[in-house]
């Protein structure tokens, strides 16, 4: 009997993020949806592994799973008036979300039918997953200015644009800092406010 | 091809015993062995630790702590509040969230536990690791950040207002000591050119003149900021704030008891041990000693499977050692200091913590700029060393990167 793991792996992990994602659409608590998220994300991030991007996987790991997720079930307990909130999710809503969802899926679908031949992993290689694929190395190479895969190229014209990815992820990177700053900055000020014009006559900042 | 493809794995190896069309169980055995030898050592360590928490901390305090139980010394007190715990009554407060206060346990143990996954425990013939990974110290550190989800849900899910404040504050613990957190592993990584965890240590294999803590002042420096913020990721004290059982009676525990109880405190107990052994191994030298006592005594793959084998275990008793200095460290502290409030925690990260890291990385950068050997190669040169500190990864990714762009264009 011959099991090809890869493909079973795939599959079962594939399943569970489908699962998952149906299932932060379908409940109504908010906290719930945040697990269920970080089950559907962290099946994403196997697959991911699966595929030998371990980098990608870890990636998805630290900024989606960890990172984020970890701000949302904060905001939601910092923002939330009772202890397990429940949302509701209105007919029209999902009209409008089965119509959105509906049409990703169409394209997704159709792109994924317009492939020929999907390589199946042959026999052996398909039991170990392409481990050292050099995924982080050219990306991180990429970032720092630096494209080796370019210098392959036999086109001239293909060849130009050695710069990478520095400048437009320096520009991102400000560009967030700005925001971030603009943001506290906001909030803040909104804060002094409501403080300062308190009717009961307390001394501004005393609020926190 | 890289080192270790020329080893068999353990899939390998069982499969030769295995008949040809039984060949798909090996894998089933080699993950069942992997997995088995890491719970061991998980819920091993998290046992022994449990008992030695009690001694040292009875040691501080001039007391005896257990006695009794298993003899002179108590040996045996974990096992018994083992079976304690597990003949509890299993409660569930009617307030609660019943699936979340369910699985938040398990999170928190599945979270810690796959951590040991991608961590060596001796480098030779490829490295004893049960997956080895490029990026294992990226891996570590975020599969590490996930186990403040069970605390999150335990804490949300018990529908206690202790069990809040105890959550609400895990997650602002989490937002600041995570960034210093990475920043200080980002040196070892960057003075090493490697993220693989078994070729961070195996560069160190000289003696302890060769290890990272000891490269250049700036990542020795670094050594006490990761001490820091891997204490604050365990949350064990002074930065035990989501517990804090003089304010919250145990925080988000609160609601908790009998096993459900006791996963947490497994987690906890495997957490601290598994950022110990990357302590060790990214400042530390790892499986090496501080003299290379196995390189003389010729336990090296040059003399042979069983030497190589002797050698590895070496290593391993000497990282396992390791590591519980740094899992006694941590308890030292918890005993020593008071807690923190959480202002101070956040301020400790983010306003010392982060501009110290960078400090450090930006110091470590023109070190390794200057002298790539590091401090101990620039008073005594080793040509070899240099060649191995100076070279690039040994091991280079099969497919060169013409082949990538090939791959690329193909798509």
């Amino acid at each position: 009997m011959q099991i090809c793991w890869h493909s079973f792996f795939f599959l079962l992990v594939a399943l569970v993020a489908c699962w998952f994602a149906l299932a932060v659409v379908v409940s109504s608590n908010i906290v719930r949806m945040a697990l269920y998220l970080v089950g559907c994300l962290g099946a994403v991030a196997g697959l991911f592994f699966l595929a030998g991007a371990d980098f990608l996987g870890g990636l998805q790991l630290m900024i989606y799973v960890g990172g984020t997720l970890v701000l949302l079930a904060f905001g939601v307990m910092l923002t939330s008036r009772s202890q397990f909130v429940s949302m509701k999710t209105g007919a029209a809503q999902w009209v409008l979300a089965v119509i959105v969802g509906g049409s990703l899926l169409a394209v997704l679908l159709q792109g994924a039918f317009s492939v020929a031949r999907w390589a199946p992993p042959d026999a052996l290689a398909g039991d170990r997953p392409p481990q050292s694929a050099p995924t982080a190395g050219a990306l991180g190479l990429g970032l720092v200015g630096v494209r080796p895969d370019k210098l392959d190229q036999e086109q001239e014209r293909l060849r130009e644009g050695m710069a990478g990815y520095l400048l437009p992820f320096e520009v991102i990177s400000v560009h967030l800092v700005v925001v971030l700053v603009g943001a506290a900055y906001l909030a803040r000020a909104r804060r002094r406010i409501a403080a300062a014009t308190r009717p009961d006559g307390e001394p501004p900042g005393s609020s926190t | 091809m890289p080192e270790y493809h020329q080893y068999p794995s353990l899939a390998e190896f069982v499969s030769t015993f295995l008949p040809e069309s039984w060949g798909w169980l090996a894998y089933v055995l080699a993950a069942l062995v992997h997995v088995a030898l890491l719970l061991v050592l998980a819920l091993t360590v998290a046992a022994a630790s449990n008992w030695f928490e009690r001694k040292v901390s009875a040691r501080m305090q001039d007391r005896l702590g257990p006695t009794r139980v298993g003899g002179r010394f108590g040996w045996l007190q974990s096992v018994a509040d083992g079976i304690k715990l597990l003949t509890k009554e299993d409660l569930i407060p009617r307030e609660a969230d019943g699936l979340l206060f369910r699985l938040a346990p398990y999170l928190s143990f599945c979270a810690s536990f796959s951590i040991y996954l991608a961590l060596p425990f001796a480098g030779g013939a490829g490295g004893w690791v049960a997956q080895r990974l490029n990026i294992a110290v990226f891996f570590v550190l975020a599969v590490a950040g996930l186990e403040v989800f069970g605390v999150i849900l335990a804490g949300y899910g018990s529908g206690s207002k202790w069990s809040l404040f105890g959550a609400m504050r895990e997650a602002a613990q989490v937002v600041s000591y995570e960034v210093p957190l990475a920043l200080a592993a980002l040196i070892p990584v960057m003075v090493a050119g490697s993220m693989d965890l078994v070729r961070i240590g195996n560069l160190q294999k000289d003696g302890f003149w060769d290890w990272l803590i000891f490269h250049d002042p700036f990542t020795f420096l670094t050594f006490f900021v990761y001490l820091t913020c891997a204490v604050a990721s365990v949350n064990r004290a002074p930065f035990d704030l989501p517990e804090a059982e003089s304010e919250l009676v145990a925080g988000f525990m609160t609601e908790y008891s009998g096993f459900r109880w006791s996963l947490f405190f497994m987690a906890e107990y495997a957490s601290m041990f598994a950022v110990s052994v990357l302590a060790a191994i990214l400042f530390f030298g790892g499986w090496n000693g501080p003299l290379p006592l196995a390189e003389w005594l010729g336990l090296t793959q040059s003399h042979g499977g069983l030497a190589a084998y002797a050698g590895n275990f070496l290593g391993m008793c000497n990282l396992l050692a390791k590591s519980y200095l740094g899992v006694i460290v941590m308890m030292w502290l918890r005993w020593t200091l008071p807690r923190l409030r959480i202002d101070q925690v956040m301020t400790v990260c983010l306003k010392y913590c982060i501009p110290v890291a960078a400090a450090m990385l930006l110091g470590a950068m023109v070190w390794c700029y200057a002298l790539p050997g590091g401090l101990v190669r620039a008073v005594r040169p080793h040509p070899e060393a240099a060649a191995r500190w100076g070279a690039p990864p040994v091991d280079q990714p099969p497919h060169p990167p013409a082949a990538l762009a090939a791959g690329k264009g193909g798509r």
